[in-house]
């Protein structure tokens, strides 16, 4: 008794070029991860979206008469120590967040994936170099690099996205290359090889679109250790400077009236605990839906 | 085993040469004259001449690069730019907190992870495991900072109980320099906590679908034993890569809760430095954050070869 | 399909045995009416293919299917019931009154302790022996089950041995406590062919040396016609035929044990000969049919087969088959050779 009947038994074949998103929009409204975590990502871009155009309060008029005011009709969650709306100041620095949180990734992402696919198509030294530099980025988190730019260039919106995206850069590298180094193996490639095909085709062709799904997911939870990273340097006074609103700045603001205005110390930090959170969450979901293969226990 | 070990400490080494010339490139060779800086913009340029000439920024860089990994190996850091001080002299006396703390919080961490870990792995998808595994999603969530901000509210606002910062150092004894250090390495050891909790519950739950560990139970041996004796040494490996890992973000969490508990730590040094542009104390403290942070996983490395036997033997 | 025997009570008598298991297709019923009983020294022998339910029902002997799984019917060891014993009362018998081997030797040692640690276990759990004594007794076992120079490689670890080795390692770690019974799941199927042979002689002579019965578990019929006394052939969770190994090669009574025996590929047959297959696949266990699960398959079905599951039919001494068409699927049977 050879040959087996059955079909084999094993998760759906990377076909080259097929969306793995077959059935995705039917599978995602009902995996509570996800939804959840789209729900919270959602209501924080939407935030930052609608403080383009329209915030209760300017979140740069200080006013000092009204200053830590409680909760109210007129000011929704009361006043800061300058008298500034604590609504609008929240709205607006979901602005800067969110922007240096893409801008970080997305440099994280470009450098990290280009040098991630170069190093398993190249393999041999170049693949070793790459990932000694990548792990000995790994010794220098974006509080340490922003620390030491901030004493350079000074700090600032640039400082933080520069530190925090250079930071970025080693985890997106690991990932792809290891991903990539998986799609090299299958037999599709070998095929594509044996008929002549350059690597840097098979690459774009081939890899690239197999290992789309891990990245996209690796992204969303990059984007949220970004936003922790811009909160820290923030309320550090490293990164976003004043007048330009930031929730980490909030933060550190608050902490000097812990005794007066506790409520004050909590608002920002919802606010990043919520964006972090709700990013994690969307990770998690699109991890599970996009292969199911990868579903981790949880 | 030797051998295996020899070629570690020679990636070590390599690594901290190169941690060196790169930050020694950032903070000493761009800024272009740290004199200037220190004196603001409107000094005559000879007073600026003067002081470059004192603090020795005038000899070439080559030069008072070697003269830095010299003086590491002799301890000796020079001298701060401001106050004139050896910075060896500085960085030892703030590293009497930093030092304290990081273990502190190091072990919180591993204590709550490695029990909640466990505990939601052997309990797998029962109540417990959801219960704890949603807090952990928070956990994870949450900015240090912000969770120290929570414990301050808490233990020293309404309770009472603890003082909102400050250090009362060794002096009168272990305990009250504990206490001052207690929130602060609670905060961080929470987040940490939480995300290593999740790995070592992935890790478990991944050993326990091996092989071996169905052998195991057919030699009658009870959940609770094959747990202990069979799976946590296999799952230890990939838990302790990530506690190596973690170090360098704990590190990095010293310097921020440092700074939310006006803790005279290593931290608080970067920072004040950074605000007097005493760049050869950054540069030093920055140096010394980088070279834990590669010894620890280094240490790491190591480890693995005393714990997994696939290692251990194939390199005698 | 009880085979109580006039020499004494059977030692493990299965009757009726059942398990639901949780699927990520839904509830599924991976065993059905499975039924039989072995006397201390037989040797029996359990065939099917992927998906049938074999070491399933293995699983369900030693206790080992997880929490959720749901067993029904009864298994009773020398008159003990094992449905339903709590973990710790099953703990003492495994590995001490039955053992299993199981098919993957290169993954069914732990990598962290040594070989001779992981044989010396058993022992020190079930007799309570001292190191010293455990020790002695690990060297006579590996020396035994073949493996060379055994007192110098007892501290060795398993990542330093091959496949065939370290299944005789695992035979080793099975028989320590001397089981009545030893349940063997494809214990060659992953091994080179030249290795297979001596594993299963290994396992024969230890089994007849020590007089434990076995279940042998496999899809090769080969290694089924040679190794066991009697076989049961499985098939959707449910066993189809069984009978003494000789009587059923003999006369195969059920259309799919017939169809079995016609795709093995022969040795010596002329070039272009087309491999015969059976058509169709297997059901999924969650999807099972109402009535006979071989129908969708099956040349000879008529109406009512698909209706309810057929009750066995006795066709010879000892010989049963599960099928409502014996009339017609015996007489258009031939034997086959082994």
């Amino acid at each position: 008794m050879s040959a087996p009947l059955t079909a084999a038994a094993g998760g759906p074949v990377i076909v080259p070029g097929a969306r793995p998103s077959t059935g995705f929009w039917r599978r995602a409204p009902r995996h509570r991860s996800f939804v959840l975590g789209a729900v919270l990502s959602v209501l924080v871009l939407g935030a930052a979206l609608l403080s383009l155009v329209w915030t209760p309060w300017s979140a740069y008029d200080i006013d000092v008469a009204a200053k830590l005011q409680p909760p109210s009709a007129a000011h929704w969650l009361g006043t800061d120590v300058l008298g500034r709306d604590i609504v609008s100041l929240l709205l607006v620095g979901a602005r800067a967040t969110i922007m240096i949180g893409v801008i970080a990734v997305g440099i994280g992402l470009t450098c990290g994936v280009c040098l991630g696919l170069i190093a398993s198509a190249r393999k041999g030294w170049t693949e070793e170099l790459i990932m000694r530099m990548s792990d000995f980025t790994f010794a220098f988190p974006a509080v340490l690099s922003a620390i030491m730019l901030a004493a350079v260039i000074g700090p600032g919106m640039l400082t933080s996205i520069t530190a925090i995206g250079i930071f970025q850069i080693p985890t997106f590298v690991r990932v792809t290359r290891g991903s990539a180094n998986a799609i090299w193996a299958r037999e599709f490639v070998l095929a594509a090889r044996a008929a002549g095909k350059g690597k840097f085709r098979i690459t774009i062709e081939h890899v690239l679109p197999n290992i789309l799904s891990v990245l996209i997911v690796q992204a969303t939870i990059q984007f949220a250790l970004a936003i922790l990273a811009e909160a820290a340097l923030s309320y550090l006074g490293l990164g976003t400077q004043p007048p330009q609103p930031s929730w980490g700045r909030m933060l550190n603001d608050a902490q000097t009236l812990l005794f007066q205005s506790p409520m004050l110390a909590v608002y920002p930090g919802v606010a990043i605990a919520i964006a972090v959170l709700g990013l994690n969450l969307l990770g998690d979901g699109l991890r599970d839906l996009l292969d199911p293969r990868l579903a981790r226990e949880r | 085993m030797s051998i295996f070990v020899l070629r570690r400490i020679l990636t070590l080494v390599a690594t901290l040469f190169a941690a060196s010339l790169i930050i020694f490139l950032v903070l000493d060779a761009l800024p272009g004259n740290a004199a200037q800086m220190l004196m603001g913009a409107d000094v005559s340029p000879d007073a600026v001449r003067a002081l470059t000439v004192k603090l020795g920024l005038d000899q070439p860089l080559v030069y008072r690069y070697l003269l830095w990994i010299k003086g590491m190996a002799v301890g000796d850091l020079g001298n701060s730019y401001v106050y004139g001080t050896p910075v060896a002299a500085l960085i030892a006396e703030r590293l009497v907190l930093t030092i304290p703390l990081a273990i502190m919080a190091m072990s919180i961490t591993v204590v709550l992870a490695l029990s909640a870990g466990i505990y939601t792995a052997a309990n797998h998808n029962k109540l417990g495991d959801v219960g704890v595994m949603s807090l952990t999603q928070v956990g994870i969530a949450l900015p240090n900072f912000w969770f120290a901000i929570l414990l301050i509210l808490l233990f020293s606002v309404k309770l009472q109980l603890l003082s909102a910062g400050g250090f009362a150092g060794w002096d009168d004894g272990i305990w009250p320099g504990v206490k001052s250090l207690l929130l602060p390495s609670i905060s961080l050891a929470v987040v940490q906590a939480a995300i290593l909790a999740r790995v070592t519950r992935s890790a478990v739950l991944e050993v326990l679908r091996e092989d071996f560990v169905r052998t195991a139970r057919a030699k009658g041996l009870g959940k609770r034993e094959v747990l202990w004796r069979h799976v946590l040494r296999n799952a230890m490996i990939p838990v302790m890569t990530v506690m190596g890992l973690q170090f360098a973000n704990l590190l990095a969490g010293t310097i921020v809760i440092e700074n939310v508990f006006y803790l005279p730590g290593l931290g608080r040094l970067i920072f004040q430095s950074i605000a007097n542009r005493d760049l050869i104390v950054v540069r030093n403290c920055v140096m010394l954050l980088a070279a834990m942070v590669v010894i620890v996983n280094f240490v790491v490395d190591v480890l693995y070869a005393f714990i997994d036997p696939r290692i251990k033997v194939a390199n005698l | 399909m009880t085979v109580t025997n006039s020499t004494g009570a059977p030692l493990l008598e299965v009757r009726n045995l059942g398990v639901g298991l949780n699927t990520s297709r839904g509830p599924a019923q991976a065993v059905r009416g499975v039924s039989f009983s072995l006397r201390r020294g037989e040797t029996l022998g359990l065939v099917g293919e992927s998906g049938c339910g074999k070491s399933v029902t293995a699983l369900a002997l030693m206790g080992l299917l997880p929490d959720s799984a749901v067993v029904s019917g009864s298994i009773r060891l020398e008159g003990r019931e094992l449905v339903g014993l709590s973990d710790v009362d099953y703990c003492k018998l495994r590995g001490n009154r039955i053992s299993m081997i199981f098919q993957e030797p290169m993954t069914a040692l732990n990598p962290m302790h040594t070989i001779g640690r992981q044989v010396a276990e058993p022992l020190r759990r079930h007799t309570g022996c001292s190191a010293a004594e455990a020790r002695k007794e690990t060297i006579a076992l590996l020396d035994r089950v073949g493996l060379p120079d055994a007192a110098g490689r007892i501290d060795s670890y398993p990542h330093q041995f091959s496949g065939g080795q370290r299944q005789r390692v695992t035979i080793a770690m099975a028989l320590a406590c001397q089981p009545d019974v030893l349940i063997a799941d494809e214990p060659t199927t992953a091994l080179d062919v030249t290795i297979q042979g001596q594993i299963l002689d290994l396992i024969a002579d230890l089994v007849e040396e020590r007089g434990m019965s076995m279940i042998l578990i496999s899809h090769d019929l080969g290694v089924i016609a040679e190794n066991v006394q009697r076989m049961m052939v499985m098939y959707g969770g449910t066993v189809v035929e069984s009978g003494e190994t000789d009587a059923v090669f003999t006369r195969m009574g059920h259309p799919y044990t017939q169809g079995l025996f016609r795709a093995r590929p022969r040795l010596g047959a002329r070039k272009g000969t087309r491999l015969k297959t059976i058509a169709g696949t297997v059901p999924e266990l969650a999807d099972l049919p109402a009535g006979c699960t071989f129908a969708d398959r099956c040349a000879i079905v008529e109406t009512r087969c698909r209706a309810v599951l057929p009750s066995v039919v006795d066709v010879g001494a000892g010989h049963g088959v599960r099928c409502l068409r014996t009339d017609l699927s015996m007489t258009s049977a031939g034997g086959v050779g082994a």
